[in-house]
């Protein structure tokens, strides 16, 4: 902000006008940038390096394959091949989840994931999806899933509202997991950062001392990296479980 | 609170905001949203409309591509790489198995071929033994043919001469004799050789 002493972890996190379209819903703002940004990388990346459809691939085109691999084999360890029709499905969100984390992770660059309505409309996505293809799929067994399988019948009334209770908390569990994990690290990082700053202008001694909180600053960045790339990864695999579900309710 | 600076900076109206809390907002957002002083801004509501049209957007253009061109030609270069690798597997092995069958044949043609020829020399030798008893049957028994013959000739002539032996001796008696007494008959001198022969 306006004065550089006084280092605002927050405002990162400020959704601003891009270009102005007036009053009115879409307002073209850097979120809505980055996410664009996030997609057209996605896209641009993914579908050029497999232009060439080389049978010997080059750099490029095998890490495209190995993320191809990578989240084909998690849908067809978690869902099974049946689980393969949502695989472009859990291919995006989890494209989408990790570009968007990383793109967080390069300075003065928005993080779309930090905003709980971006992830818990993710969650709320997938929760919607395993619903609906439940239904669609299983008709009324798909209540099965609440009615665990060798369970004496006079622990149900216990059992049968843990399991709603869990079932419905998943499109929560699922966005603050990764909203709170995006936020807390871009926060932390803000704040010892904002530590080596406000110790480096306190003279020598202060130099000294903010070696500590630049130590920690680089320490805190590789943990974030892991972060962003674990959060996208655990993000999918639950995707590909809940799917699980609502192919195979009984379990 | 490090927050407290901009309100500070942007003026009277964040005064009033900080003191009467959550009505504030309004007001601000009202403004356009630039500055969301107050309210944490993953939590600004008035944020929510905008980030998920654009989400919905963006997550939609991200889909259909993966779905209908990324992921499919992505997993056609796999399917074909796995394809060719197969098919290059399944050429070296049938090559190996026609390889092995081609050794095979080979050392089976070989093992008849060493048969036969050991059976042509099998009966080479029979043959040539046959022929050899065959010729040495026919040498011996023309030599104990001729042997015989021989011996019966010697007998022939060794009968000739021993009958000679009575007439010769008969002569040398009669011409002894003759000598000694002046006469002696032929008869005579032959009764006496076989008298004498007798004993």
């Amino acid at each position: 902000m306006a004065d550089p002493n006084k280092v605002d972890p927050i405002h990162q996190f400020a959704i601003t006008d891009v270009f102005s379209t007036g009053e009115g819903g879409f307002a073209f703002t850097n979120s809505a940038l980055f996410m664009v940004l996030t997609v057209g990388l996605i896209i641009i990346y993914l579908v050029g390096s497999t232009a060439g459809r080389s049978l010997i691939p080059g750099r490029a085109q095998v890490v495209s394959e190995l993320l191809y691999d990578f989240v084909a084999n998690m849908v067809r360890g978690a869902a099974g091949t049946e689980g393969m029709k949502f695989f472009p499905f859990v291919f995006s969100l989890f494209m989408f989840v990790l570009v968007a984390n990383m793109f967080g992770m390069i300075p003065f660059f928005f993080t779309v994931t930090s905003h709980i309505i971006v992830t818990f409309a993710l969650a709320m996505l997938v929760f919607v999806v395993v619903i609906a293809y439940g239904f669609y799929r299983n008709g009324f067994k798909f209540l099965k899933l609440f009615v665990p399988a060798g369970v004496p019948a006079y622990v149900l009334p216990i059992v049968v509202p843990i399991e709603i209770v869990s079932f419905l908390s998943r499109p929560i569990s699922l966005s603050v997991r990764l909203f709170a994990n995006i936020l807390a690290g871009h926060i932390t990082l803000k704040v010892f950062a904002g530590f080596i700053v406000s110790l480096g202008s306190l003279g020598a001694l202060g130099f000294l001392g903010a070696s500590l909180p630049l130590i920690m600053t680089v320490a805190i960045t590789a943990l974030e990296f892991l972060v962003a790339a674990l959060q996208a990864y655990v993000f999918a695999v639950l995707t590909s479980m809940y799917i699980n579900d609502a192919i195979h309710p009984s379990h | 609170m490090e927050t407290e600076t901009p309100v500070a900076i942007d003026g009277a109206e964040h005064i009033d905001a900080s003191a009467e809390g959550g009505e504030v907002h309004a007001t601000t957002e009202a403004h356009g949203g630039e500055e969301h002083s107050g309210v944490f801004p993953p939590f600004d509501p008035s944020t929510f409309g905008p980030q998920l049209i654009w989400l919905a957007l963006a997550f939609a253009v991200l889909y259909f591509t993966m779905s209908r061109l990324a992921l499919p030609r992505i997993g056609g270069i796999l399917a074909d790489r796995k394809s060719r690798i197969d098919g290059d597997l399944a050429a070296a092995d049938s090559a190996r198995q026609k390889t092995d069958a081609a050794i095979a044949a080979y050392e089976e043609a070989l093992a008849t071929a060493r048969q036969k020829s050991q059976a042509i020399a099998e009966e080479t030798r029979a043959g040539i033994q046959a022929d050899i008893d065959a010729k040495r049957k026919a040498v011996e028994t023309d030599l104990s043919a001729k042997v015989a013959a021989a011996e019966t000739s010697i007998q022939a002539t060794k009968a000739e001469a021993l009958g000679h032996v009575a007439e010769i001796a008969a002569d040398t008696v009669q011409a002894l004799v003759k000598q000694l007494t002046g006469s002696a008959t032929a008869d005579e001198a032959r009764k006496a050789v076989a008298a004498a022969a007798k004993e």
